[in-house]
């Protein structure tokens, strides 16, 4: 079922001319792992902000169409009840960090103080949600001593906490190291096993063709592409467009101009260019696959 | 201007060790990518070059200048630094005030002043943006603003904290470009990464930190080729470094240009 519907959304942020979400038609179902791509400029935190409530009850601004998220219709449920069903993770995690609290267990029972959760509950599931973002031994630090990375795991465990229906993250692994940022796209697929539904704007192709079921092109505010990782980053269009494109797809497309790529499917994984470069023509049929 | 460090250790005031004993030379010209997991020590090492932090022990030399006798307006004659936040450097009402700021502090005369901001503009693609407010850019050009306003400053060394987080690809490639020119003028450029296959592709040396201590420091195919040791600072090789050693390729690659030749040998027998 959709738990996300987006008909004919088009959205102008307060004295622009130009629309920052043009004509968007989007559902999403219950348990999907959703990655958004696109330029800087194509519209992919607004749309985050839109399916998170903020456009336009926060940023105000003029929206047409028709936004529902987890039973609620933007046009009639107020950011309060918004936050009970979608949590946000915010691009810059220093913009997130309430400024106060003390330390990292507080700042990430913040927002389950706020809806009133009893107390007990409140320590398991911080102590849960920090496990599971690998951040317990940050527990008694200061939010503000904290590394851009560390910052990071702490933003997205404040929203994981809260248990989210539709949890959206705006680029959540910018400040991450390049295993903490898989570790975080592992995480996100086990909360989407347990029923969450994902939509993740994200810019590292090689995790998001490993891990997303889906992906989603903005481009100049409008949905360019939408389809399974395969689909979408073996397109071209993406290559003219400019987007980021992983080296494995990119030297593959080379490749096969020169005879080097025999497969008709470019690869988006590492596992898919090992296989297919492994078919690449040997002279004799005895030196295939040896090195 | 060579860069000279040695023993360097430092603890911040509340306790945590972040460097222990540091030693490194870096000469004049030379293009180097630091690497490593967060709260490695990147950051921490490179402050020390432009006296932003002073060694609890060991010593730091920027030429013939040690950091502890010389103020951080003074360095910055030397060594320029493009911050990890862009918004952490921008403060002025348009960018061409922005990118004449640090050139000015630094007493050039008027007219050297015009030609530097007017290269920097050109280099990092801002020129028909000077008149701007840097707030009204989007944060990928805010960016580009924060790399010219130091680039203007035409110091020696240049440093670059994490240049593309957030980045697309075409300021990606906007960035490479402008390491590439500074290359050619024989700037030393020392750039801290995550983004391993941008490292792969723009810098000829790769220092790998762990827990306030250099793991691996030479050739960045020799560097990114050793994949037990990156693992443990929590960096993964680039994307065709790891292709090639799947398919068994005896030497290291890491450009779209080295994989495909080995390839081909490969093919040829």
């Amino acid at each position: 079922m959709a738990i996300v519907t987006l008909e004919n959304v088009t959205y102008k942020y307060p004295l622009t001319e130009t629309p920052a979400l043009q004509n968007i038609n989007l559902q999403v179902e219950e348990g999907e792992f959703v990655a958004v791509i696109g330029p800087n400029g194509a519209g992919k935190s607004t749309l985050c902000y839109t399916l998170a409530g903020f456009v336009p009850h926060f940023f105000k601004g003029e929206l047409t169409g028709r936004v529902e998220v987890a039973g609620m219709e933007s046009s009639e449920s107020a950011l309060h009840e918004w936050v009970l069903n979608v949590g946000l993770a915010f691009q810059n995690p220093f913009n997130q960090i309430s400024g106060a609290k003390y330390t990292v267990f507080e700042e990430i029972a913040f927002g389950l103080e706020n809806i009133g959760v009893p107390r007990e509950e409140m320590k398991v599931r911080v102590e849960e949600a920090m496990k599971l973002t690998g951040i317990s031994d940050l527990a008694d630090r200061s939010p503000y001593s904290l590394s851009g990375g560390q910052q990071q795991r702490v933003a997205l465990t404040s929203i994981l906490v809260m248990q989210p229906k539709v949890l959206v993250l705006d680029e959540p692994t910018s400040q991450l190291d390049p295993i903490g940022t898989r570790e975080v796209f592992g995480v996100i697929r086990t909360m989407t096993e347990r029923g969450m539904t994902v939509v993740m704007a994200e810019h590292k192709v090689e995790w998001i063709a490993n891990f997303a079921d889906r992906v989603i092109a903005l481009y100049e505010g409008q949905i360019l592409l939408d389809g399974t990782p395969r689909k979408v980053l073996t397109s071209d269009l993406l290559k003219e467009k400019g987007f980021g494109i992983s080296r494995y797809t990119s030297v593959a497309r080379k490749a096969k101009t020169l005879g080097l790529w025999t497969r008709e499917q470019l690869p988006i994984t590492l596992e898919e260019a090992a296989e297919g470069f492994a078919l690449t023509p040997h002279p004799s049929p005895e030196g295939r696959g040896e090195s | 201007m060579n860069i000279t460090i040695s023993n360097l250790h430092f603890t911040y005031p509340n306790g945590v060790q972040a460097l222990h004993g540091i030693s490194l030379t870096i000469q004049a010209g030379e293009q180097v990518g630091i690497v490593g997991q967060n709260g490695a020590g990147k950051t921490t090492l490179v402050r020390h070059l432009n006296g932003l932090l002073q060694p609890t022990a060991g010593e730091v030399k920027i030429g013939d200048w040690d950091t502890r006798k010389y103020s951080v307006a003074k360095l910055a004659s030397r060594v320029g630094y493009v911050f990890q936040n862009a918004d952490d450097q921008l403060f002025s009402r348009d960018v061409q005030t922005e990118v004449a700021f640090g050139p000015k502090n630094l007493g050039y005369p008027k007219e050297q002043v015009e030609a530097l901001v007017s290269e920097a503009l050109t280099l990092t693609e801002l020129s028909e943006k000077r008149e701007t407010n840097p707030y009204d850019l989007s944060p990928t050009w805010r960016k580009m603003v924060a790399i010219a306003s130091v680039i203007a400053m035409n110091t020696p060394i240049i440093i670059f904290d994490e240049p593309t987080t957030g980045q697309d690809a075409a300021n990606i490639a906007r960035i490479a470009n402008v390491i590439r020119v500074l290359r050619e003028r024989r700037k030393t450029v020392i750039t801290i990464t995550h983004d391993i296959d941008f490292c792969a592709e723009n810098f000829e040396r790769v220092i790998a930190m762990a827990q306030g201590r250099i793991l691996l420091d030479g050739n960045a195919n020799e560097v990114l080729g050793q994949e037990d040791i990156l693992a443990t600072t929590y960096v993964d090789p680039p994307q065709l470094t790891r292709l090639g050693k799947r398919l068994g390729f005896e030497q290291t690659v890491r450009t779209e240009e080295e994989f495909l030749a080995a390839l081909s040998q490969r093919t040829l027998g």
